[in-house]
């Protein structure tokens, strides 16, 4: 039913050439720069599932985040709770949708980012005071109950660092909900902030979240996104450069078990000069009908002179049944760059890896436990807040022991019968 | 006292016209102390009975037995071969991204041993042996074989046959692609691995060279998949003047 084939592409430094762009069996796709984005529900119809924007994900299973009529997580009966923990320095709010504040970071891109936007009442706002230094993780919490998994709401975060201002911000997603979600991010001059986000939910939770950041003179932002659970995760965060010297790293892990739809569609706009972006996504895909879907779209505008990106996805299929699409896309519409590139590779699980390391001795499941925790180690390491990377190696742990028995079933030989230890 | 028995091994590889046979009935017997050559040219199919007896997927063995000490190594998964006693040397050392020489060190030798080796006197037998195999300590940090060069991804062969201390070690073309100083280093370890485990060597290669470092007690020419002639250490000096043209025959050179 589902094939994989081992995919790459790779131009560690691509020029204007006016038609770059990649894609798995893709489609001509206009150019990110043309793409409407707006706050009116009446601009961003409802998709059939043909757009481009849309045509891996399963529009049936979002339809009810389609909606502009839903309620507000964290209101009484929404069936979501909402808890933040706040580092001393850091000043959290709740404010009403017409805060002055809000939808200042770019503009809705889609379907579920503009009724994400129409829904809520309510926001949280999570303030990083100019030049303070937060001493702790301020932690963003997400609950879905199960009484109200079913029912569709819409959240808004937004997360503000001042001028100079440092700050680490985690926001986590677990339990079961119906959650359209929108995380404005606001980096000011010469700040530097971390968000890291968590889609840690369990089975049965269907989750959008458009992510927004806007980045000032010199500000740096490190932006990770780290999803394991739920049916239906479809994150897109937009990173957009209004002044000169900035920086913002996306660094993106994912792991899909049967069944779940993992869908990250990442946008740099590089619209000023002298900016640097660095995108590193890598994802495993485990069991029948595990989807996974990255597209990574970076534009460098005309003025964006002296930009330096680079952009790359690498996927591990650790069984048959899964299927990885990875879609880059570069658009480059000025010659002055400092560089620009991408990487894109899907490959099956390495049998002479796995032949290396059993030659020494070591039993299948072990190998390839270490083969995984290989392919992630770097990219954990990159993340720089020790309290997620230790949840993180957990998790993929945890991953990894529930999906042995599928594994093996699928790799050892018949007769082979595995012994070990 | 460990002695390894093949009879009769016929072995083919899957191609996409079908099982293409390679071993056309080998018979060795290698015990525990011995060094074995096995010289031939390429082709002749000297690295599938390597790959074949540490059981890589890609091989079959249509008939034919392999027993390690009279236990059926044909039976047994790589990671049991492996536990049984058995070592290759592979001849492209293969690249684990994101693991560590040092985990991936440990790792294997409490496989091997069935329980984890002390703390204390591990790190400094890794470190000792790295040092006479001339592998900087840094080495332990980097991902297995990864950014290695060909003369450092054999030394690492070489560390883990000194460290695992096998019964039977197969060395599958060590000594390809290596300059004189690393051969050297590289020889030193095998010998070493001889004098202190008492380690069976079965040397694969292709060059005679390799052969005045590591001496061996027999030598076999391997032809079209099987073994064509037998001698002592003298039958090398003969192949080191003549070549493998007899063997092959003036209508089919060796294809190099």
């Amino acid at each position: 039913m589902t094939t994989t084939t081992d995919l790459t592409t790779d131009h560690s430094r691509a020029v204007a050439d006016g038609a770059h762009t990649h894609g798995v069996g893709a489609k001509p796709q206009g150019s990110r720069a043309e793409r409407l984005t707006s706050f009116s529900l009446d601009d961003i119809p409802v998709p059939t599932g043909r757009e481009e924007e849309w045509r891996f994900s399963p529009v049936a299973r979002i339809q009810p985040l389609f909606d502009g009529g839903l309620g507000t997580a964290g209101a009484d009966g929404s069936g979501v709770r909402v808890t933040v923990d706040a580092a001393p320095e850091v000043k959290v709010e709740t404010v009403g949708r017409d805060d002055a504040r809000l939808g200042r970071a770019g503009k809705p891109g889609d379907r579920t980012g503009v009724t994400a936007w129409n829904a809520f009442q309510q926001a949280t706002v999570v303030t990083v005071p100019a030049e303070a230094v937060a001493s702790d993780v301020t932690s963003v919490r997400f609950d879905g109950e199960q009484a109200g998994a079913a029912t569709p709401s819409a959240a808004h975060v937004l997360v503000r660092a001042e001028r100079h201002a440092e700050a680490v911000v985690v926001i986590d997603h677990a339990g079961v909900a119906t959650l359209n979600q929108t995380v404005e991010i606001d980096v000011a001059d010469g700040a530097q902030l971390t968000v890291v986000s968590v889609q840690d939910w369990a089975d049965g939770a269907v989750h959008t979240s458009s992510h927004r950041a806007r980045l000032g003179r010199d500000a740096k932002l490190k932006h990770v996104v780290v999803t394991f659970g739920g049916d239906v995760v479809r994150i897109t965060p937009d990173a957009e450069f209004t002044a000169e010297g900035g920086e913002v790293e996306m660094v993106g892990l994912y792991f899909a078990d049967a069944d779940q739809h993992q869908e990250h569609r990442l946008f740099v706009d590089h619209a000023v000069p002298r900016c640097k972006s660095r995108v590193t996504y890598k994802g495993a895909l485990q069991g029948s009908g595990a989807h996974t879907v990255w597209v990574g779209d970076v534009l460098i505008q005309a003025d964006a002179e002296g930009t330096d990106t680079y952009e790359l996805n690498r996927n591990l299929v650790l069984t048959d049944g899964a299927r990885a699409d990875s879609v880059p896309n570069l658009e480059i519409e000025t010659g002055e760059i400092d560089g620009a590139g991408h990487a894109s590779a899907t490959g099956r699980f390495d049998d002479e890896q796995l032949f290396y390391l059993m030659a020494r001795g070591i039993p299948e499941t072990d190998a390839r436990r270490l083969v995984v925790r290989g392919f992630f180690a770097e990219l954990i390491q990159e993340i720089g807040v020790e309290s997620v990377e230790e949840r993180l190696i957990a998790s993929i742990e945890a991953e990894l022991e529930k999906s042995m028995s599928v594994i093996t079933g699928v790799a050892t030989p018949a007769g082979g019968a595995d012994e070990a230890e | 006292m460990s002695t390894l028995e093949i009879r009769d091994l016929h072995v083919s590889v899957e191609t996409k016209e079908g099982p293409k046979p390679i071993l056309r009935g080998v018979d060795l017997t290698i015990e525990s102390g011995q060094t074995h050559a096995i010289m031939g040219p390429n082709g002749s199919g000297k690295s599938t009975l390597a790959s074949a007896l540490a059981g890589h997927p890609k091989y079959q063995v249509t008939s034919g037995t392999v027993t390690l000490d009279g236990e059926d190594v044909l039976a047994m998964t790589v990671d049991e071969r492996a536990r049984a006693g058995l070592f290759l040397a592979m001849q492209y050392p293969v690249e684990v991204p994101g693991v560590s020489v040092a985990n991936f060190l440990r790792t294997a030798k409490t496989a091997i041993d069935g329980e984890a080796p002390k703390l204390r006197t591990w790190g400094r037998e890794v470190k000792d042996a790295m040092s006479n195999l001339r592998i900087d300590s840094a080495f332990s940090e980097r991902s297995v074989n990864e950014g290695f060069s060909g003369g450092e991804k054999k030394r690492h062969e070489i560390l883990q046959m000194e460290l695992f201390k096998p019964q039977i070690a197969i060395l599958d073309e060590t000594d390809s692609g290596l300059d004189v100083d690393a051969l050297r280093v590289v020889s030193e370890g095998v010998n070493r691995a001889k004098e202190n485990t008492d380690v069976g060597v079965l040397l694969i290669t292709h060059y005679t060279r390799i052969l005045r470092y590591i001496k061996p007690d027999f030598v076999h020419v391997f032809v079209d998949g099987r073994i064509a002639e037998e001698g002592g250490p003298e039958l090398a000096e003969r192949l080191e003047d003549e070549g493998y043209d007899k063997y092959v025959g003036t209508a089919a050179p060796a294809a190099v």
